[in-house]
């Protein structure tokens, strides 16, 4: 019907796009069907109060009814009242599903290359793929569905999903092995073993959240669904025994009028807007890039106490910097730095490079030039990296007791001062690096981290929110401290080991908070299992997506502080919303109640304090207002209620004033403003 | 009416400074600590368990506790209703009382067991003194001790309190540790006001005009004084502490006032020490005290404007003075019927019936509310419930799934708390709905026409549910299906909340205990004690505001003099 977007509009659609709103404004129609209503126990009792009302209407045409205007409006506002509340659902759906199908587009039906178990390629529509498949992926081709790579290399573009244009590396074996469906292979081949057949990615599974008939409700729409039912009981109650009452006084109030009171008074405005909401924070995670495996996800990280982050490329720039050398005594600095330099010939890394650069700055470009000599990979086993040189000469850098061990079992002499400049060096939040040639120890280069820019703020503001930050990294203890306390974490893990997330985590939960945490590798994925919220990166390895139960498209490591915003926000709001509606009912009480019993006892007129016209107008003032307020609150439904980051004590006077006080006294104006527009026109 | 001002600042004031000492040993009596016992208590303690036998050495869930509640309770049903059907053959029966009707007895023993204590008959012409003492006072004991009890386990389940829950054994601690020595306490204390305690029959005496007059009296004191610690109210006299022999004077006014209170006011302050939120406690009571004092500021200015009928008339200067026994004073009379209301009480001081249109609104809204510091016990739990749904609401506001006390209030809480909360509403309306429609029942029961008769009903509804048991009186209420509807709604009103109060704590005892962070709602600020009074005033008035305006507020409006 609508065409669809692409990713990068679909995330930035305005609240009434024009497409969307005829999309929902059907769809609202066929969702009066009951058995879809019954889902929401407020609005289902409004439609039930409409079609009594019809029936009154009908039975009053028939009759020949003197007053048959006031029920033909009562019964137009009733309808409207359901309807708009099906628009707000099933906009919040429309804007959903145009995210995903935005995401969804992007799997075109391609030819993919399998790989058949004799090794033969063969063509096979990617719609036919199954787990467990092996396809090739050449340059220039789309891949045909999520997966890993298990052979080569290849620099990809994933625009398609996360709307950014720079290519990115995906690599076999690493923590960099995922692929999406739909990217585009730009160099290289690669190997790629299909991980989730057509119909069962994550995406499918996203978009079947934001889809009304299989969305479940969360932990917390529930409970508030079951709260609203009830308050819809006791209203019924209310106004159910009021008509007896009545009688008492010889005043009959007419059926209309009694379901005009029922609806005005149970919650409608939270009821209508109830689903849309939690539809939106899917809506928001999704415009975020974050595929969330379930709407209890999303919601949970509200409730989120401690952050796991991972220093290299969440808390600092992903590259250390060398800044400084430091020889051991009897050393030259030029020697250090000659020996450095050699030790680097071979690394391409960051660190490697920025060796390189600062030797230049400091040597004032007087550094040996690479000789050809054999590089020495750094493996995790040996911990250091290096050169021999042509001459033989055996150039190392590496990780402090790494190659100090190497010296000591080589039998060489240790400097004595060697120990006191590496906890010096990583005293200040640097990484030392030790220098060897043929295993005497020359000094050491210092790496720093540098913080990304605002992330300090940053933790302030997740401080303010209550939540504690607790920051992983492998560096060691006296490192990890010194950048831990520059960057204002509450605590770190150093030299961790994915056993010491797990265990960490673990702790944490005893102590009954709950913990969310990012990551890629294999490594992470029981931690990440663990967590109440893991977060894998998209990039990650399937095994860290499976465990997960988000993805992160963009793999984006402070994706985390947004999804937790997003949960808040969406319980935010459901609260402000809910206080909202409730606190409206004042005003309308004072609209309809003296309006009822203005003919038997006219002194209630005393009551009638906004000195509404009739008693016609004014009931049909509080209901079309009842009405109009679902409409004017789906923005602040759709876009949540405004987070600021700030204690809850705070947080929540803030919103009492606004929403509670706020919903007070707005029905007051609102209704005495219809009831002016609806005098003026002569009829009532 | 500055004097009634100051009468009930002093008297309020005084109330609060009795229950802080009160509250610690309620704490010490019910939650006693092994280490801390001195020998006297540890002898006591011992012997409750060899009484009670091996059903007190069980620690149990709350749905044992319940379960326990409730046999306990049938039981005292039973019995008492054995006594009072058969009154005519037991002994201590020196007036001949004769037997009583079959509903006006189901009414009246439920109205005693579940701490009601509405009366639709005259205490001193229809039960004997066997009836009044092990029936009667029986009830008017463990019926508090019901509640208190009640509030002991929901604090221990609330704090996450490892100690044991046996209700056999708290409503021995209640009975006897708590609410019998404060009673004996207060009934010395009546007698030396002057009120009667005595096992002789009615007196018999020639006035100085010749004329003979029988004066009813009996064991009044120790009555007296339980109907008010107990939240009871009801009373030996049908007059009630109208009578001038159960409250005889000024001093014996203001005792039987601060009585209405202490032990609710206590249960606040036993609440904190058993979770030892005390500061979460404090907030709590300032909510019910801010509540209450509105309430008495209302009642004590809308009284002092002169009856409706007298105006214009050249007695109109004073205050309204009909219904009211002028020997205690006409301010007493607001400060009492806010006090007997607010506390599920229900014994009176003057005739609520003829207090004027809106001060009489004031008792009725202390009782759709019933909790600003409620009856023992079930006062609290109460507010609790209220806590619940306010916490629920307004907890989101703050960006987490709403929590209390360190417990995540969730779908199961609020299924039990909406229960709760709309009995009161469901019995109350319901009962009114019923009784507007069959004119038998309702309208040719009232003295009164229009709003005032409408009242009177409401009022009587009100009362029962509230498990308050004052009378507005101007109602014949001893007719089948009064006695009937008001029995069944008190047990609803009484049981039914308990059962689901119980049932919340037991839910979020077995919670895991999430660590507050400056994330968390703060429950012992005052914006919190803004949270709870908004959502009690709000739920309160959305739920009530049609009846409150049919009856007195159409009243006031209709009577009033342009």
């Amino acid at each position: 019907m609508n065409t669809v977007m692409n990713r990068k509009e679909s995330r930035r659609a305005t609240l009434f796009d024009k497409g969307l709103v005829k999309t929902a404004l059907l769809r609202s129609f066929a969702m009066l069907n009951p058995r879809t209503m019954a889902r929401n126990p407020v609005m289902f009792v409004t439609e039930i109060g409409a079609a009594l009302t019809t029936l009154v209407w009908i039975i009053d045409i028939c009759g020949g009814h003197a007053n048959i205007l006031y029920t033909t409006l009562v019964t137009a506002v009733l309808w409207l009242t359901v309807l708009f509340a099906n628009f707000a659902e099933a906009l919040a759906e429309a804007r959903g599903k145009a995210q995903a199908d935005s995401l969804k587009n992007t799997r075109t039906q391609t030819t993919a290359n399998r790989l058949s178990a004799s090794g033969k390629l063969e063509p096979v529509n990617s719609s036919l793929l199954k787990s467990g498949d092996i396809v090739l992926v050449s340059a220039g081709e789309t891949i045909p569905g999520d997966g890993e790579v298990i052979e080569g290399a290849a620099s990809i573009d994933e625009s398609a999903i996360t709307g950014e244009s720079a290519p990115v590396v995906r690599e076999a074996g690493g923590d960099r092995s995922g692929v999406t469906g739909g990217t585009r292979v730009l160099s290289d081949q690669i190997k790629v073993k299909i991980t989730a057949g057509a119909g069962e990615s994550f995406l499918d599974r996203m978009i079947a959240l934001v889809e009304g008939a299989v969305r479940q409700k969360t932990p917390n729409e529930l409970a508030l669904t079951v709260t609203l039912a009830g308050l819809t009981l006791g209203f019924l109650l209310v106004t159910a025994t009021l008509y007896p009452m009545a009688k008492y006084f010889d005043v009959t109030i007419p059926l209309p009028t009694l379901i005009s009171l029922l609806v005005c008074l149970i919650p409608t405005t939270i009821g209508a807007l109830l689903a849309a909401i939690g539809i939106a924070g899917m809506d928001r995670a999704l415009a975020a890039n974050v595929l969330a495996k379930s709407g209890k996800a999303v919601e949970l990280a509200g409730d989120i106490d401690t952050l796991l982050l991972d220093k290299t490329g969440t808390i600092t720039v992903g590259d250390r910097l060398a800044s400084e050398f430091h020889p051991v005594n009897g050393i030259a600095y030029e020697e250090l730095i000659d020996a450095a330099v050699r030790a680097s010939f071979g690394d391409r890394t960051p660190e490697g490079r920025s060796i390189i650069a600062l030797a230049e700055r400091e040597l004032y470009g007087k550094i040996p030039r690479d000789d050809g000599g054999k590089v020495i990979e750094f493996t995790a086993q040996t911990r250091m990296s290096g050169t021999d040189a042509p001459n033989g000469t055996r150039y190392r850098k590496g990780a402090s007791d790494a190659v100090i061990r190497a010296a000591e079992q080589a039998k060489a002499k240790i400097p004595p001062d060697v120990r006191d400049i590496v906890t010096k060096v990583a005293g200040k939040g640097c990484t030392p690096i030790v220098v060897a040639v043929d295993n005497r120890i020359y000094g050491v280069v210092a790496l720093a981290d540098i913080l990304k820019t605002g992330i300090k703020d940053r933790f302030k503001r997740l401080r303010a929110m209550g939540l504690r930050v607790v920051m992983v990294t492998g560096d060691n203890p006296l490192t990890a401290k010194a950048i831990a306390e520059e960057a204002g974490v509450d605590d770190f893990i150093a030299e961790a080991k994915p056993e010491d997330k797990l265990a960490y985590i673990r702790r944490e939960q005893a102590n009954g908070r709950l913990v969310a945490m990012m990551g890629d590798g294999t490594n992470d994925a029981p931690a990440l299992a663990q967590a109440d919220i893991g977060i894998a990166m998209n990039s990650g390895t399937q095994a860290a997506k499976e465990a997960g139960n988000m993805v992160d498209l963009d793999s984006d490591p402070t994706k985390l502080i947004e999804v937790i915003e997003i949960g808040k926000q969406l319980l935010m709001t459901r609260g402000a919303l809910t206080t909202f509606s409730i606190a409206n009912d004042i005003a309308k009480y004072f609209a309809i109640i003296p309006a009822i019993f203005l003919l038997a006892i006219p002194e209630l007129a005393v009551l009638n304090i906004m000195h509404l016209a009739t008693p016609s107008s004014a009931i049909l003032s509080a209901l079309i207002f009842n009405a109009v307020i679902i409409p004017l609150l789906i923005p602040i439904a759709l876009k949540g209620v405004k987070y600021r980051p700030m204690g809850a004590d705070a947080l929540l006077a803030r919103n009492l004033l606004i929403y509670g006080l706020g919903g007070v006294i707005a029905p007051f104006i609102g209704i005495k403003l219809i009831d002016m527009v609806l005098a003026a026109t002569g009829l009532f | 009416m500055i004097y009634s001002f100051l009468l009930a600042i002093a008297v309020l004031g005084l109330s609060i400074l009795i229950s802080l000492p009160l509250g610690k040993w309620m704490f010490k009596m019910m939650c006693p600590a092994p280490d801390l016992m001195g020998p006297a208590h540890r002898k006591v303690e011992g012997f409750f368990h060899k009484v009670i036998g091996r059903a007190a050495e069980a620690d149990q869930n709350w749905k044992q506790y319940t379960v326990s509640l409730l046999i306990f309770n049938t039981i005292m049903f039973v019995v008492v209703t054995g006594v009072l059907a058969f009154q005519q053959f037991l002994p201590l029966n020196p007036d001949g009382q004769k037997a009583i009707e079959g509903s006006l007895i189901f009414n009246t023993v439920t109205s005693f067991v579940t701490n009601t204590n509405l009366q639709h008959y005259s205490g001193e012409s229809t039960l004997s003194y066997f009836s009044q003492l092990f029936g009667i006072m029986w009830l008017q004991f463990v019926s508090a001790a019901t509640g208190l009890a009640a509030v002991t386990a929901a604090s221990r389940w609330l704090g996450g309190s490892r100690e044991r829950n046996n209700f056999y054994l708290d409503m021995c601690r209640a009975t006897f540790l708590v609410i019998l020595p404060v009673a004996a306490i207060g009934a010395t204390l009546l007698v030396l006001c002057g009120l009667p305690m005595t096992f002789d029959g009615a007196a018999v005496v020639h006035t100085l005009e010749g004329a003979v007059q029988t004066i009813a009296r009996g064991p009044v004191a120790v009555e007296v004084i339980i109907k008010q610690l107990g939240t009871n109210g009801g009373g030996f006299f049908g007059p009630n502490s109208t009578h001038p022999l159960e409250n005889v004077g000024f001093y014996s006014n203001i005792i039987e006032c601060i009585s209405l209170v202490i032990i609710p006011i206590g249960c606040v302050w036993m609440f904190g020490m058993i979770t030892k939120h005390r500061k979460h406690a404090l907030v709590i009571f300032a909510v019910m005290t801010v509540l209450c004092l509105v309430k008495l500021g209302c009642a004590i200015t809308f009284e002092s404007e002169p009856a409706v009928a007298l105006h214009d008339l050249p007695v109109a200067e004073a205050s309204n003075l009909e219904g009211k026994e002028l020997r205690l004073g006409a301010g007493a009379s607001p400060l009492w019927a806010v006090f007997t209301t607010c506390t599920s009480n229900g014994s009176v001081n003057s005739m609520h019936c003829s207090l004027n249109p809106l001060t009489g609104l004031i008792p009725l809204v202390g009782m759709w509310f019933n909790i600003t510091f409620g009856g023992i016990g079930v006062g609290f739990l109460g507010l609790f419930t209220y806590i619940i749904v306010g916490v629920f609401i307004c907890g989101m506001m703050v960006g987490r799934t709403p929590e209390y006390l360190g417990k995540k209030v969730e779908t199961r809480e609020m299924k039990y708390a909406l229960p709760a909360l709309l009995m009161h509403p469901l019995c109350i309306l319901g009962g009114m709905a019923i009784f507007c429609l069959i004119p038998a029942w309702g309208r040719d029961t009232v003295l009164n026409p229009g709003f005032h008769g409408f009242t009177e009903m409401l009022y009587e509804f009100t009362s029962s549910s509230a498990n308050n048991g004052s009378g507005f009186e101007g109602l014949g209420d001893n007719t089948v299906p009064w006695n009937i509807a008001c029995g069944l709604v008190m047990l609803i009103g009484r049981f039914i909340p308990i059962i689901f109060q119980l049932a919340i704590c037991g839910s979020l005892f077995a919670k895991k205990e999430v660590p507050e962070t400056v994330g968390t709602l703060k429950t012992d600020t005052a914006l919190f004690g803004v949270v709870i009074g908004g959502t009690v005033v709000f739920i309160g008035a959305l739920l009530f505001l049609p009846v409150a305006v049919l009856g007195p507020i159409a009243e006031y409006l209709t009577t009033l003099v342009h």
